[in-house]
């Protein structure tokens, strides 16, 4: 009888520590199969780390952070949520916290841009600061609020800081508050980190639309890291604004190649697709 | 002081007076005197900044605090004498901490400020009963009045040397002859009218004080005190139905310093604990920390702008409470980083890039306007995420008159076009005046990586001017 008790209060305290079970409230997908399947779906209440290939592919890496940002929002609505959110009802904010050195080398958040792929500015706070440090701990206070959306934070390069410490910092608050935390980092090593899941993104070619015209953003993701499961897969996925998900551009259609050797222009000025 | 050519002096202490030398005396004069006096350049700057020192350190008494320069400080003190157990106990308590900082003065208290200076200045000082100050008012020479030199001269020749010899006489020709301004100060004098104080510093809405027998310095005494004093300061607010939007703290040191600090809120607040946190993440965040010094004795907590608010109630609307929580988060982040680090976003009609968009302090709460126009159904996004200003210069190389650019090199690096979409012309507003600016160009470009760029023509080949040039605005994901 004895024994059966301390059972009983031992499942308690695991239970206590023990992550909720995945369910539709608990984790957000990426909305493609195949990733969704190999991970099984992103813990909410988590940190996440999204690291730019290089320096160059920090606005893929941003964009990519930005669509995980609207997933969670999608996937986590409640239906009469969702429902509100459609008749033009502000859904939950996304604080962006920044380093202001940042935005020297890859430019400033560019609202018009983020409502193309279907993120609403009324909906965004952005934090600039000058020094990493304080980006983190801007980014803890936001992460342990519990009424966001999720929060980004990003500092530049790899500041001293940002240690395993700062991150686990981090990765309890996320836990406490319910609330995704995605650390972009858009240049700079990976260091350690007490993050969940660790995504290494690089542009990739989109698929053209008439006239050669660029099509919708292409992302190459590695999942480098994966506490809770398998890592070191890698997909070629392209966001969709409209359906407000990530797609994977191999099973849509194959790439269409390019001849390298000649221009892209070589159909002359008439082969032009004109906008605005 | 200087005054024509001579050299006269502006003040002199109890000692100098006691000798016989007194403000306006040539200086030469008082060297003739004595010998031995020491003698120091008036500085009026300098005596302005004490004085308004000295109205600060004042505020712990009352709020209503008049400056009346060169060296006169008017209080308001009928809401607060209770709290020093009278009026001869609140004076009794501000000449000795005033004689503790190596000041003396006179004082007086009475129904009107002009009666209470006049007795301060021109009297004995003292405390007059109510009703009284035609009595105590009445030995007082006619310079108590404070008009100009000329009319109080006039008054003398006229043989009206104290106040009583005008109080008792008629006013309308008082006035005929002196001037309108002579009977209403002598009303207000004698107690009859009151004109009302403009305070140095707008009065508060709500306010709460502590006092310390024992001046505190300890941070966690601070944060105690603090949270007594947002109890106390929301509960006035909730018999109110108001809700503070500027808070300010104000810390009297024993040694005389005071210090304000402000702070925030993006609602109206009335929540203890809410108020209390956000004034520690404010005092915690100064690059110049409030020393404490040897202390601390007294702390005021006040609202200075407050808004209506309905009464408090229990949020079963998760939207409504998480709004609530963010203002909170918002309010707090801006008392840490300052109101320039906290931004929101507001769309602008312009179709130039640079100016489509408003950035404000996620604090204020100005309404959203306009709208953000999303991108055409089906058409991946025609405008990057990240956009440089200004516009960064790129080498290029493109079909002329208005093809995209084949390859260019940003920051040393050549970035070969595969696909390309444009031009988007977007023209110059004119209507903005100044220098004309070119019509810019602008095509959406990938290039062999796949990364995608917003780049832009300014001018056009073969007209308006300089040859054009080509630049990279944004980035696309």
């Amino acid at each position: 009888m004895q024994e059966r008790s301390d059972i009983q209060a031992l499942r308690r305290l695991v239970a206590a520590f023990e992550p909720p079970a995945d369910s539709q409230e608990a984790a957000f997908t990426l909305g493609t199969e195949g990733p969704d399947e190999a991970i099984g779906g992103l813990r909410r209440a988590a940190l996440h780390e999204v690291a730019a290939a290089s320096e160059a592919d920090a606005a893929a890496a941003a964009g990519f952070t930005l669509g995980l940002c609207l997933r969670a929002a999608l996937t986590g609505a409640t239906p009469e949520r969702a429902a509100r959110r459609a008749g033009g009802h502000a859904a939950r904010a996304v604080l962006w916290v920044r380093q202001r050195y940042g935005e020297a080398e890859t430019g400033a958040l560019h609202p018009p841009g983020l409502r193309h792929l279907g993120f609403h500015p009324q909906a965004l706070v952005e934090v600039r600061l000058g020094h990493a440090r304080d980006v983190l701990r801007a980014g803890v206070e936001a992460a342990a609020c519990g009424a966001l959306c999720a929060v980004v934070i990003e500092p530049w390069g790899e500041p001293a800081v940002l240690d395993l410490t700062a991150t686990r910092r981090l990765e309890l608050a996320a836990e406490a508050s319910g609330t995704p935390v995605f650390l972009l980092r858009p240049s700079g090593a990976a260091g350690a980190s007490a993050a969940r899941t660790r995504f290494r993104v690089a542009a990739a070619p989109s698929r053209p639309l008439e006239a050669n015209a660029p099509g919708h953003p292409a992302f190459d993701i590695v999942l480098v890291r994966n506490r809770a499961g398998r890592h070191g897969l890698a997909w070629r996925v392209e966001w969709n604004n409209e359906d407000q998900r990530f797609a994977e551009q191999a099973l849509l259609r194959p790439v269409v190649s390019l001849p390298a050797d000649r221009p892209a222009a070589a159909g002359g000025p008439a082969a032009w697709r004109r906008a605005g | 002081m200087r005054e024509g050519g001579a050299v006269r002096l502006a003040a002199a202490d109890e000692r100098a007076r006691r000798l016989g030398l007194a403000p306006g005396l040539a200086l030469a004069d008082a060297r003739a005197r004595v010998p031995e006096i020491v003698v120091r350049e008036h500085e009026p700057e300098t005596d302005r900044l004490l004085l308004s020192w000295i109205a600060d350190w004042c505020d712990r008494y009352t709020p209503l605090v008049v400056e009346e320069p060169p060296d006169g400080l008017v209080l308001e003190i009928a809401g607060s004498a209770h709290l020093f157990d009278g009026e001869a106990g609140l004076v009794a308590d501000l000449t000795r901490r005033l004689g503790g900082f190596g000041f003396s003065g006179s004082a007086a208290v009475a129904g009107t400020a002009i009666a209470a200076r006049a007795l301060a200045r021109f009297g004995k000082g003292g405390i007059v009963a109510p009703g009284g100050e035609p009595q105590a008012c009445a030995p007082l020479p006619v310079a108590a009045l404070e008009l100009d030199a000329e009319r109080t001269v006039a008054l003398r020749r006229a043989g009206l040397f104290t106040i009583a010899d005008l109080a008792g006489r008629p006013r309308k020709p008082l006035a005929a002859r002196f001037g309108a301004e002579l009977v209403g100060r002598l009303a207000a004098l004698l107690g009859e009218t009151d004109p009302p104080l403009s305070p140095r510093r707008p009065l508060p809405d709500f306010s709460s004080e502590q006092r310390f027998a024992d001046p505190i310095g300890l941070a966690e005494d601070i944060a105690l005190a603090l949270d007594a004093l947002a109890a106390d300061l929301c509960g006035l607010l909730e018999r109110h139905g108001q809700g503070g939007r500027v808070f300010e703290a104000s810390f009297y040191r024993a040694d005389g310093a005071t210090r304000r600090i402000e702070a925030l809120s993006g609602r109206p607040l009335r929540e203890p604990r809410a108020l209390a946190k956000l004034f520690m993440t404010r005092l915690d965040a100064l690059s110049d920390p409030v020393d404490p010094g040897f202390g601390f004795d007294m702390i005021r907590l006040c609202v200075r702008l407050g808004e209506e608010m309905s009464p408090a109630q229990v949020h079963f609307d998760r939207d409504r409470a998480d709004a609530e929580a963010l203002a909170d988060l918002v309010g707090r982040l801006t008392a840490r980083f300052g109101a320039g680090a906290v931004d929101r976003f507001m769309p602008q009609g312009s179709h130039v890039p640079e100016r489509a968009v408003a950035r404000m302090p996620a604090i204020s709460d100005r309404q959203d306007e306009g709208d953000w126009q999303a991108s055409p159904p089906g058409e991946p996004a025609t405008r990057p995420i990240l956009l440089f200003d200004p516009p960064q210069p790129v080498e290029a190389v493109a079909e002329v008159p208005d093809g995209p650019p084949f390859r260019f090199r940003w920051r040393r690096v050549l970035h070969e076009v595969v696909r390309a979409e444009g031009p988007e012309r977007i023209a110059p507003e004119w209507w903005r005046g100044g220098k004309a600016e070119p019509t810019r160009d602008y095509y959406r470009v990938e290039d062999s990586a796949g990364r995608r760029f917003w780049l832009f023509r300014r001018g056009l080949y073969g007209q308006e001017g300089a040859p054009p040039g080509w630049f990279v605005h944004g980035l696309f994901p």
